[in-house]
């Protein structure tokens, strides 16, 4: 479904944020990209629909290369890339239905997305999709009402409404607490489940990522370098990923809470 | 550096000796600058104007009470005149603003040339006063409220200009990089993305502007610009006193109004 081959970022400043990432992502799959802050994490899925431009390297969406499209073949591209955002990215003064829609903004013209005259599939849709993740009822509020946990909710309506091939999430959690996190992640998974998504899912939280995803990918100064289950996450790989820290108690978390489930 | 070891331990100070004495010495200078700026000011005075100064005033004081009351009558007009100049010299100036925000804001400006062009405007807007916009636009216009309006609109320009693509360049870009992501072109972007974050600040600065543009207005009619100074232009020459009162009372509670109204609504925008 989606394929990265060696993609490099190089920053002004002349550091490498990516030096040459090669992953294949199959269909449905959920795969946690995990990573000490500056690793490239972000950088990574944010090349893959060019909010920041890859130096080299290729990226394939369903065979399709994304590195070298027109800017308007760029736009048609995104479409089918949900993005979900660290900090909801909502616009703050719209309300959450106006949220929900501009996730077809690549799909209407410009003057029915100024006078917001979505097509009625499309608000349709968006009251599913609001039903779903439990805010309904929240349609007509300002974005900037809700908490935390419900406004990364509209950012997942967002992301959905656009009926993506791809799921590109950026620390989902980060401004979250535990258990919101928790909904928050499970609610991702459901989804991805329900609707038979691929997800590259950024995440601090190791315990998280074991939980949530079928696959794990540590990311450390730009470089994969631990690729497999969750479960292979010993301290010895996330020493290799992280550094050196007591890693033990990280680990007997994960279990006790698989154990709950 | 400031600290200084010694036998008896350390000695912090502020600032080193030499930073001191140059502190020292520019305050000199600009002390004597002072001083002999006084000692011209007063050699160049003819002090008997200086003390005669609370006569004439108490005696023109006197000459302006009571306020020529039945003087409203023929006042009424230029307040309407007045009111109109701001209202829609604010809105001439706020239409050609937007662009020239957008244009000038290094976040949304297609590029150099037009960054530079846009803040040209602004500067040259801003740099003169409406008053003279006014005494030019007479010349080309013709006197009455047109010049004044378009005057007001000129100077406007520059103003709103400045502070909204100040406001502009201050967005949260995440926001804007979320509509990006979802497949919007340039001007999606820019109605969904970037017009929300910026609509409080373009709706409280027309409004701030329409305030200062009421009491701008006021004086263009000395230069013959249409509204109330005309009156007021007219009576000074003529020495009216108590109709120069009877105006000054009622620009006071034009202002008041306006001031009164721009508050009202700013409260509602945000």
């Amino acid at each position: 479904m989606l394929q990265l081959s060696e993609l490099k970022k190089r920053y002004d400043t002349g550091d490498y944020a990516l030096k040459g990432v090669s992953l294949e992502v199959p269909k449905g799959q959920v795969l946690a990209l995990i990573g000490p802050s500056g690793a490239g994490k972000s950088t990574l899925i944010r090349c893959v629909n060019r909010l920041v431009e890859p130096t080299s390297g290729s990226v394939k969406l369903k065979d399709m290369e994304l590195t070298g499209l027109s800017s308007s073949a760029l736009r048609r591209a995104r479409r089918k890339m949900g993005m979900i955002f660290q900090e909801y990215a909502l616009v703050e003064r719209l309300t959450v239905m106006e949220n929900v829609l501009s996730g077809r903004l690549g799909y209407v013209g410009f003057w029915r997305s100024y006078f917001r005259k979505f097509p009625s599939a499309d608000i349709q849709e968006a009251y599913r999709l609001l039903d779903r993740v439990g805010l309904k009822h929240m349609a007509d509020k300002r974005a900037d009402e809700l908490s935390g946990g419900q406004r990364q909710r509209v950012g997942i309506c967002r992301a959905l409404i656009q009926d993506p091939d791809v799921l590109l999430v950026d620390e989902p959690t980060a401004s979250l607490d535990p258990k919101t996190s928790r909904q928050i992640m499970r609610l991702i998974q459901e989804l991805c489940i329900e609707r038979g998504l691929t997800a590259i899912i950024n995440i601090h939280d190791v315990f998280l990522a074991q939980m949530f995803a079928q696959r794990v990918v540590g990311l450390e100064l730009g470089a994969v370098v631990y690729d497999g289950a969750p479960d292979g996450l010993t301290p010895d790989v996330l020493t290799r990923i992280y550094g050196e820290e007591d890693w033990s108690a990280t680990i007997k978390a994960a279990e006790d809470e698989e154990d709950e489930l | 550096m400031p600290t200084n070891q010694t036998s008896g331990g350390e000695i912090w100070k502020q600032r080193t000796d030499k930073e001191q004495w140059i502190r020292w010495f520019f305050w000199l200078i600009s002390l004597s600058v002072i001083a002999y700026a006084w000692q011209m000011i007063s050699e160049k005075t003819i002090w008997f104007f200086v003390t005669d100064a609370p006569n004439q005033a108490a005696d023109i004081a006197a000459r302006m009470v009571p306020p020529k009351w039945s003087y409203i009558d023929q006042l009424w007009k230029p307040v309407w005149d007045t009111i109109n100049i701001a209202t829609l010299g604010t809105l001439i100036a706020m239409v050609i603003a937007g662009p020239v925000a957008f244009a000038a804001a290094r976040n949304t400006t297609p590029n150099i040339v037009v960054r530079t062009a846009a803040l040209f405007i602004i500067v040259s807007s801003r740099s003169v006063n409406s008053l003279i916009w006014a005494l030019i636009l007479v010349f080309i216009l013709g006197p009455g409220v047109l010049a004044g309006t378009i005057a007001i609109g000129l100077r406007s320009v520059g103003f709103c200009a400045k502070l909204i693509y100040e406001s502009i360049e201050e967005i949260d870009h995440t926001q804007v990089e979320a509509i990006e992501a979802t497949g919007a072109n340039g001007a999606q972007k820019m109605i969904f993305g970037i017009l929300p974050q910026v609509l409080p600040t373009i709706a409280g600065v027309a409004i701030y502007r329409w305030d200062i543009n009421i009491r701008e207005s006021t004086i263009l009619g000395l230069v013959g610009a249409g509204g109330i100074g005309l009156q007021l232009n007219g009576s000074l020459n003529t020495l009216a006193w108590t109709q120069v009162s009877m105006i000054l009372l009622v620009i006071l509670v034009t202002v008041f109004i306006s001031e009164w109204v721009s508050a009202k609504v700013r409260g509602a925008i945000i």
